[in-house]
């Protein structure tokens, strides 16, 4: 299962962060917030200066590009867990 | 007498250190760990044990003979200070980060993932096709999040 990250940074920041926290799984960068718009989970103006945002949420995908899960958090301290992912993963065929 | 009004109000002034020190050592250390950043109750005890010191060092500072303006003024100031810091935490923690928006149109369980290419660390774009498709996985979790902007 792949983890992909997504989130408006820019490719040098996800980098610096990539790089610092060791991260091997690619991070994407949606500066304009439109894949993220595209999910319907816009956090606006909640950036710097106004910038739309994503809020923090999961999606997991499978190989036909159906969503099996999901997850919005209620609380931007509290995101899913890895069990909780890895659980939800074992359930895909 | 004179060693009464010179006499270092200690629990007054550790109280406004601890609550300093609880404060930032959520966000250094106790973020860190799901045990203690969902519910910060390390956090929570530091500023309980603050918040005593603050009043037990405000009580002194009223007794104190000869008794002094000045003093009262300071303790309770620094005592005010103690509380804030411990209220702006718990409206950082307790209340902001529940300031999100509904997202009811965000994608159901059982919907396409809308597709999308995105640049990686490398401007090298990457589409969900192509993910998903991967040989020998099973299926992608996308985790999007706040970032640094």
């Amino acid at each position: 299962m792949q983890p992909v990250a997504i989130s408006v940074d820019t490719p040098e920041q996800s980098r610096d962060l990539a790089h610092k926290a060791g991260y091997t799984f690619p991070l994407l960068s949606d500066r304009g917030a439109l894949v993220i718009r595209r999910y319907g989970i816009v956090h606006p103006k909640a950036g710097v200066a106004g910038a739309d945002i994503a809020r923090p949420a999961e999606f997991l995908v499978d190989r036909n590009g159906i969503v099996r899960w999901r997850n919005l958090t209620g609380d931007f301290r509290v995101r899913a867990r890895p069990d909780e992912i890895l659980a939800a993963a074992r359930a895909l065929p | 007498m004179t060693s009464t009004r010179t006499r270092f109000n200690w629990p007054l002034w550790s109280g406004l250190a601890l609550s300093v020190i609880a404060f930032a050592t959520y966000f250094t250390i106790f973020v860190a760990q799901p045990s203690t950043r969902d519910l910060p109750w390390p956090t929570l005890i530091l500023f309980a044990i603050a918040i005593t010191l603050a009043a037990i060092g405000t009580g002194r500072a009223f007794a104190a003979e000869p008794r002094s303006r000045a003093r009262r003024v300071i303790a309770s100031v620094v005592a005010f200070l103690t509380a804030t810091i411990f209220v702006f935490f718990c409206f950082a923690i307790f209340i902001a980060t529940k300031m999100l928006p509904k997202s009811n149109e965000a994608v159901a369980v059982g919907a396409k993932a809308p597709e999308f290419a995105l640049p990686d660390v490398n401007e090298k774009s990457i589409a969900l096709a192509q993910l998903v498709t991967a040989p020998a996985t099973k299926g992608v979790v996308l985790i999007f999040y706040r970032g640094y902007w």
